[in-house]
């Protein structure tokens, strides 16, 4: 393999070396069909969506029949269907929302279908007043939108597995997604209540049929936590927490509860199931990390990745992908064709939002030889993406979660894509 | 003039709104809570000292043939090696070749096991189980790999008081995030 790179070494990537290419290809084209003296039999030239009406309006649109292949991947245990994951099909997306129906989703045991007349938000433990809230009345508080991403602590996982998973880029790492979510300050509600000093930890409970509890540091909540109402201009959608859920941007899915139904202030974590025997990272010493919620600096090149092919040899393509962090804004995201050896910084898409994901993008001019396609995303702490060797290392390969390493696409002479370690 | 009308009003909306935008920027809509804060269905979770723990009791005995009704379907007859996650054995191999993480491996608190079965055990059933059924699976759980004696009583005093055998097994990263 690493013969094959060093003769596609030469290989560069460069912003658009559209000129030459362009001289090549004009002398070859033929005349276009517009210049031609044949006469037009206009309605047997134009589409029959053009000479019969359309379809009628829709109460809630639905993507075009054409776009059905683009769905999550669900893989759910089979003896308990409503525990699993569904994966937001990121190669299949632009920009950097992710459309509602398309967000990821990790139940634990299904979605409830939760009657918003029904449901309360208990606030109590260390509190001056215990409160209840309804929906009705949450709907009235001032409300904030904060675009940012949600990524489950097991994304990304089968990067540790002993062989390179071919799956395509959303069905590996496509446990995150991006969205604009709205609601309310939770500190607005935790002053209602009134914080006792000795309130450090904030127990956060769920209302579906795994009962979900969680410990969360009170400081996130006073800092950027916010009870979402509304995803993307709708009200959250069932199995994004319906009808309300934590947002913490930044920091681990598993925290980010969803159909909230109590904040329960205390002075010491309650080790609950998914703090201590999930969401722990198992070290090679046998001690595991715990509590570890920020979700560090990723990214990943979703087109072209595995699944495409590319049809023009030599061709020019444009590399497209994604980083976030949960530290804050991507401030770099370098490219290399070449395994890593050399790098060029990507252009980066405005806005650059802190915890949301970053677009960017590099054309290249591919010139048919085997080439490594990666991604290396910084962040404005100055933290850089590792190398999966860098990971392995520091982690050892039984942690299960927080898999950041950069993700190396194999692209072979015939423009096929895999995945590959490695590099 | 006119112009400067048009700005008299608007500095009169000005005044006249601001001090309701300034003083209170919402209404306080939560309702007391005290009586709510004390029922059973709002303390669900279950600290390490035991707090929240219910009233009851049971035994390995009587949790072996819950066990193998509710439990072995998913988890296996003997607790680990089925499409639900490992339950008994491996008892120190966290730090080998093979780690497994079980209950009794990695779980460091028993509280845990209370709390986790009561709120989402058996799958197809949550909240189906008596306190004294929960206390009588904890113990046989435990029981299978000599954390508890078999004959030992689980109940709301003596479950906290159990040390797991991997207690001291974890490293807190939050807030230092080293």
């Amino acid at each position: 393999m690493a013969s094959k790179l060093s003769e596609g070494r030469r290989q560069f990537l460069h912003k658009a070396g559209l000129g030459g290419a362009l001289t090549g290809l004009a002398s070859s084209i033929s005349l276009p069909v517009w210049a031609s003296e044949e006469k037009l039999d206009l309605p047997d030239a134009l589409p029959e969506w053009m000479k019969v009406p359309g379809g009628e309006f829709a109460n809630y649109g639905q993507p075009s029949k054409h776009e059905q292949q683009v769905i999550r991947w669900i893989s759910a245990n089979s003896a308990a269907p409503g525990n699993g994951v569904s994966w937001t099909p990121l190669h299949d997306l632009q920009g950097t929302i992710t459309p509602n129906g398309l967000h990821y989703e990790r139940h634990h045991n299904g979605v409830p279908q939760i009657d918003p007349s029904q449901h309360l938000l208990l606030i109590d433990g260390l509190v001056e007043q215990a409160l209840s809230f309804d929906i009705k009345s949450l709907l009235r508080y001032p409300m904030q939108s904060r675009t940012c991403f949600i990524e489950c602590g097991g994304n990304s996982n089968s990067g540790w597995r002993t062989n390179p998973i071919q799956t395509q880029a959303g069905y590996a790492h496509g446990l995150v997604s991006n969205a604009e979510w709205t609601g309310i300050p939770v500190k607005l509600l935790l002053q209602e209540a009134g914080i006792k000093p000795d309130a450090k930890w904030v127990i956060a409970e769920g209302a579906d049929a795994a009962a979900l509890n969680i410990s969360i540091p009170l400081e996130k909540l006073l800092d950027d936590a916010l009870l979402a109402l509304y995803q993307n201009g709708e009200r959250l959608r069932p199995e994004n927490g319906y009808p309300l859920r934590l947002v913490l941007p930044g920091w681990e899915g598993i925290l980010n509860v969803k159909w909230l139904r109590q904040l329960r202030l205390a002075d010491e974590p309650l080790m609950s199931r998914d703090e201590t025997a999930q969401y722990t990272e198992l070290q090679p010493d046998g001690k595991a990390r715990q509590f570890t919620f920020m979700m560090e600096a990723k990214s990943l090149i979703t087109s072209p990745s595995l699944g495409m092919m590319l049809p023009d040899n030599p061709g020019i393509y444009q590399i497209s992908g994604l980083a976030w962090s949960g530290r804050g804004k991507i401030t770099r995201v370098e490219i290399s064709a070449d395994g890593g050896d050399t790098w060029v910084d990507a252009e980066l898409q405005m806005p650059i939002l802190a915890k949301a994901f970053t677009r960017f993008n590099l054309p290249w001019h591919w010139q048919g030889d085997y080439a490594i396609l990666q991604s290396r995303a910084t962040d404005e702490t100055g933290y850089v993406q590792p190398t999966r060797e860098a990971l392995v290392e520091n982690r050892g390969k039984h942690g299960f979660f927080h898999y950041n390493a950069i993700v190396s696409w194999e692209i072979t002479e015939e423009g096929d894509i895999n995945h590959v370690y490695g590099f | 003039m006119f112009m400067v009308s048009k700005l008299l009003t608007i500095a009169c909306l000005t005044i006249c709104l601001s001090p309701s935008y300034a003083e209170e920027s919402f209404q306080p809509l939560g309702n007391a809570a005290d009586e709510q804060s004390r029922a059973s269905q709002w303390n669900l979770s279950i600290s390490p000292t035991g707090k929240g723990l219910p009233q009851g009791q049971g035994t390995a005995a009587q949790g072996a043939k819950l066990f193998a009704i509710q439990c072995a379907g998913c988890h296996g007859p003997e607790g680990i090696g089925a499409s639900a996650e490992p339950l008994m054995g491996e008892v120190g191999s966290l730090s080998s070749k093979y780690p497994e993480k079980t209950v009794n491996s990695y779980w460091p608190y028993a509280t845990t096991l209370f709390d986790y079965i009561r709120r989402a055990m058996p799958i197809n059933a949550p909240f189906s189980l008596s306190a004294d059924e929960v206390y009588a699976l904890c113990a046989y759980i435990l029981s299978k790999d000599g954390i508890v004696s078999p004959e030992t009583v689980l109940n709301e005093h003596s479950l906290p008081q159990i040390k797991m055998p991997n207690r001291d097994g974890f490293i807190a990263i939050h807030p230092d995030n080293r």
